[in-house]
């Protein structure tokens, strides 16, 4: 059984370090001592041999995140040393199956890169791996959506052009805040997506944690989604209601702007008529014929102007909101996840204290009565049983430690990420108004234009005419 | 009767009230004045209109009455305030209380049927709609509803002030009785006996099927009169759907402000920018109201000459009648006179049942057939004077018709120019309030 364990060096401060990925799964391989191990891994291939253990970054999780923080700062201030584009999708046709795959380009500075340049194909099914490993990895940090497996409304083909083209900027948007991200962005199966061959990826994905330790994961969550949290911290709480509320403040966006989509498209489809309308009149008139056929090009080209505008809508503001309305749920879901690593801590307290109750209530004589039934004298049957409770309190012992470090680990890392994600939040949706604010002023400054031009040309005609408008 | 106002005329003209009005008018910018926002004719009014010189004319007020009908049930129906006032007395700085009477649209609509009789040769200016059609769902199609009975008061005053400045129709008893007589006008209508004048719809339709050779021009008048109909009819339908439509688009902008600021209570930082967007969503959910309204001024001018439609088309329709009848008459006397010609040499040209008894039961008397001679000499001569009465009528139609077919040609021209370029002034007005307040909402986000 592996974890991945990789080196995430984060390139750009000056100190290097390592900062444990899946540690809930280190604990269960490792039967060392309680202070979290630190593997450096250079290489795609992961085994948990303790290759190279350098007793330098061994740091506490609290100085962990504060170097993280201080990694965040000083990365605001850098240019962006990768550059990660997703283009060209193309399908493929095998026996099998019918697939799409897009080009994934990658321009980088960082050392641990072995090149600058990297092109790879990958699919969704690819993107959606990744997810799931740095989620497994980092189950308190924010990743941001993927694109949705499916369209669930109407029935859009899969490889419909308008489809893939969303999809497409859905997955450049993923990487690149992946790109972004301090911690994800030096995540080995981060690099390896960007740069491995696909032969080399497959084999990738097979080292994952196996099935039964999966399965033992998932059900070690259930239990603990089942026992609950007793007494989350108030700020977990408090990002719970944001959460909810958010989530239901930013579907409602979502819809608004749909419907406004579709009010739009409905109007257009009435307007297209008029331009016509006013042409074929202009057809019966000889006096009239010119200002009506130029009205019928006024409205025909505000119709134009329409379909720009709502087009715009639809390619840019819409897409951002429902990547945030998916981000709602990854928020609940990450609340969740940390609120399960408590439970877990909190489970684990209960059995230790129940198991030195025990040990301390085995002084009391119940069971010495059996005992001696069986022919045991109560003093051998006392100290079996005392050195038996010893050894499992231990045991015990240690693995609350870990988990009460795993907890103060998953919060910290929440809470730095969480202010983290709310900053991105809030320039991604400012941008996004901003940029439909001015595409809508846009809009109406050419459709001035184009009316203005026909009150000009009315003017010049009348003043032709001999008339003299008075305005 | 196409003459220009000498300058003096002019100078007092302008200090009228009407003229105030009429000023607004013919101004490109839409003020909404008292009275109605429909422009009238630059040209009519110059050329010198009787009544108009003399008195203003306006519908003030609408209200709303109960009595009991014809049938002695309970109603509710609208009256109109008609106020009018010598132009003189107000141009004097004095400003008199106006006269002033109420009549109801069914007394409008009387008046204009009289008006269609009496004046078969000119393009009766049309009534606004008796029930409102081309609603879309903001409208309603309520007669009692204000904004309606609002529109239809605009539409009223419209109406009498183009007949009070139509060259012919402005010198009407019956018309200035209308205006200034409260009781005991439709008796006075009704005593012109001009109900029996009226063509009977099936004349009319059997003339416009068999008339042989009407004037080319009324013909292509009428036709054009059917396209003008049909195109202004379907440029309504469409308008009214889109109208329809654009309410629904700025409508839902609403809800934005609604989430906004709804949103805005649980961020920090983003919050205020939220909240004040916000604000400027519901502004501009809101200013569509205005918009639409002018927009049905808009529609309503268009309207007005969709109705104006079936007057030029009334016009041709009567051309029909009076060239069938002449037809009929030229006919009647062809015949006549070919019958004589029969009887006189004895031949017989063409089948007639008298041929035919003549043949199979004998010929007549010599005395018989001078008997009938004379008959039909007669009746030549009376076939002739109506011919050349149904002659001088027809050419004096044509001639009445086509001047003031061109008046309105001219009219209509000018009005509809008009009305496309307020419509262009009303869109401007529309992209500038957008931009105005999409900036707003601009500025509002950048502060998130």
């Amino acid at each position: 059984m592996s974890a991945s364990v990789v080196d995430n060096t984060v390139s750009s401060g000056n100190s290097s370090v390592a900062i444990p990925t899946d540690i809930s799964g280190q604990i269960l391989d490792l039967d060392e001592d309680d202070e979290l191990e630190v593997f450096s891994k250079d290489t795609s291939t992961t085994q948990t041999d303790g290759s190279s253990f350098n007793a330098s970054m061994q740091t506490s999780p609290a100085s962990m995140i504060n170097q993280y923080k201080f990694e965040e700062e000083e990365e605001d201030a850098d240019t962006k040393d990768i550059f990660v584009t997703v283009d060209n999708p193309e399908s493929h046709v095998t026996a099998i199956e019918t697939y799409i795959t897009y080009r994934v380009e990658t321009k980088t500075t960082r050392s641990e890169f072995d090149s600058s340049e990297f092109e790879v194909r990958r699919r969704y099914q690819d993107f959606l791996w990744l997810k799931g490993r740095l989620e497994e990895a980092h189950p308190t940090l924010i990743v941001h959506p993927l694109p949705e497996k499916f369209v669930m409304k109407g029935m859009v083909e899969r490889f419909n052009e308008d489809f893939i083209e969303t999809r497409r900027r859905a997955l450049h948007k993923f990487l690149n805040k992946i790109a972004e991200h301090p911690i994800f962005s030096s995540s080995e199966d981060f690099k390896i997506f960007l740069t491995a061959g696909s032969g080399e990826l497959t084999s990738h994905k097979k080292q994952g944690p196996g099935f039964l330790s999966r399965m033992g994961e998932t059900v070690k969550a259930v239990a603990a989604a089942v026992r609950g949290v007793r007494n989350r911290p108030q700020e977990f709480t408090d990002m719970q209601e944001y959460a909810e509320a958010f989530s239901q403040k930013i579907s409602s966006l979502d819809k608004v702007t749909q419907r406004i989509v579709r009010e739009q498209k409905e109007y257009l489809e009435e307007l297209k008529e008029c331009g016509p309308t006013y042409a074929l009149w202009s057809q019966s008139e000889q006096e009239l014929a010119e200002p009506l056929k130029n009205v019928a090009g006024c409205v025909d080209n505000c119709c134009k102007e329409t379909e720009e505008q709502v087009k715009h809508l639809n390619d840019h503001l819409i897409p951002v909101l429902h990547e945030y309305v998916l981000c709602a749920d990854t928020l609940k879901a990450v609340l969740r996840r940390r609120d399960n690593i408590q439970a877990d801590f909190e489970g684990k307290t209960e059995a230790l204290a129940t198991k030195k109750a025990d040990r301390d209530a085995d002084s009391k004589v119940l069971s010495l009565a059996w005992d001696s039934l069986v022919g045991r004298s109560p003093e051998e049957v006392k100290q079996q049983k005392q050195q038996k409770l010893k050894g499992e309190i231990k045991e015990m012992r240690d693995e609350l430690d870990k988990a009460e470090d795993r907890l103060e680990w998953a919060n910290n890392a929440l809470k730095t990420d969480w202010t983290r994600w709310q900053k991105v939040m809030r320039t991604d949706l400012r941008s996004a108004f901003i940029d439909t604010a001015e595409r809508n002023v846009s809009y109406y400054e050419k459709c001035l234009a184009v009316w203005e031009s026909f009150l000009q040309s009315q003017r010049t005609d009348a003043e032709g005419n001999g008339k003299v408008d008075s305005s | 009767s196409a003459r220009v106002m000498p300058t003096q005329e002019r100078k007092l003209f302008s200090s009228t009230l009407f003229h105030k009005i009429f000023k607004a008018h013919t101004s490109l910018s839409l003020k909404k004045c008292k009275g109605c926002l429909y422009k009238i004719s630059t040209s009519m009014v110059e050329k010198g209109t009787s009544l108009l010189k003399m008195m203003e004319i306006s519908v003030a007020e609408a209200e709303k009455r109960t009595g009991k009908n014809a049938v002695n049930m309970q109603e509710t129906y609208t009256v109109y305030l008609i106020e009018t006032r010598p132009v003189d007395a107000a141009s004097e700085g004095t400003n008199p209380v106006p006269d002033s009477l109420w009549r109801r649209y069914s007394e409008f609509e009387l008046l204009r049927n009289y008006l269609l009789v009496t004046y078969p040769f000119s393009v009766v200016p049309p009534l606004p709609e008796k029930r409102a059609e081309f609603v879309w769902h903001k409208l309603s199609a309520d007669n009692m509803d204000p904004d309606f009975v609002e529109r239809r008061r605009v539409g009223l005053e419209n109406f009498l002030l183009r007949v009070a400045s139509h060259p012919d129709l402005s010198s009407d008893k019956i018309f200035y009785s209308f205006l200034t007589e409260e009781n005991g006008w439709k008796e006075t209508v009704f005593e012109t006996g001009f109900q029996a004048k009226a063509d009977s719809r099936l004349k009319a339709l059997n003339a416009t099927f068999r008339v042989k050779n009407p004037d080319k021009r009324f013909a292509e008048m009428k036709h054009y009169g059917d396209e003008l109909q049909s195109v202004i009819s379907q440029l309504l339908r469409v308008r009214a759907r889109a109208a329809d439509r654009l309410y629904g688009v700025y409508k839902v902008h609403g809800n934005y402000g609604r989430v906004f600021s709804e949103w805005s209570a649980i961020e920090k930082e983003m919050g205020d920018g939220l909240q004040s967007a916000g604000h400027h969503m519901d502004a501009y959910a809101a200013s569509v109201d205005d918009i639409l309204e002018e927009e049905e001024h808009y529609a309503d001018q268009l309207k007005e000459y969709l109705f104006y439609a079936d007057a030029l088309r009334a016009v041709c329709r009567k051309h029909e009648l009076t060239q069938y009848e002449l037809e009929m008459a030229a006919q009647d006397l062809t015949s006549k006179k070919q019958q004589r010609e029969e009887l006189a040499t004895g031949t017989i040209r063409t089948f007639s049942l008298k041929g035919m008894t003549s043949k199979l039961f004998g010929q007549e008397t010599p005395e018989q057939r001078e008997a009938k001679l004379k008959m039909l000499e007669t009746q030549i001569e009376e076939g002739e004077e109506l011919v050349k009465e149904r002659n001088a009528e027809c050419e004096e139609f044509v001639k009445s018709a086509w001047v003031d077919i061109e008046r309105f040609k001219e009219q209509k021209d000018h009005d509809l120019r008009e009305a496309l370029i307020s419509y262009a002034i009303m869109q401007i007005s529309m992209c500038k309030k957008g931009i105005q307040v999409w900036n707003n909402a601009k500025e509002c986000f950048s502060k998130m």
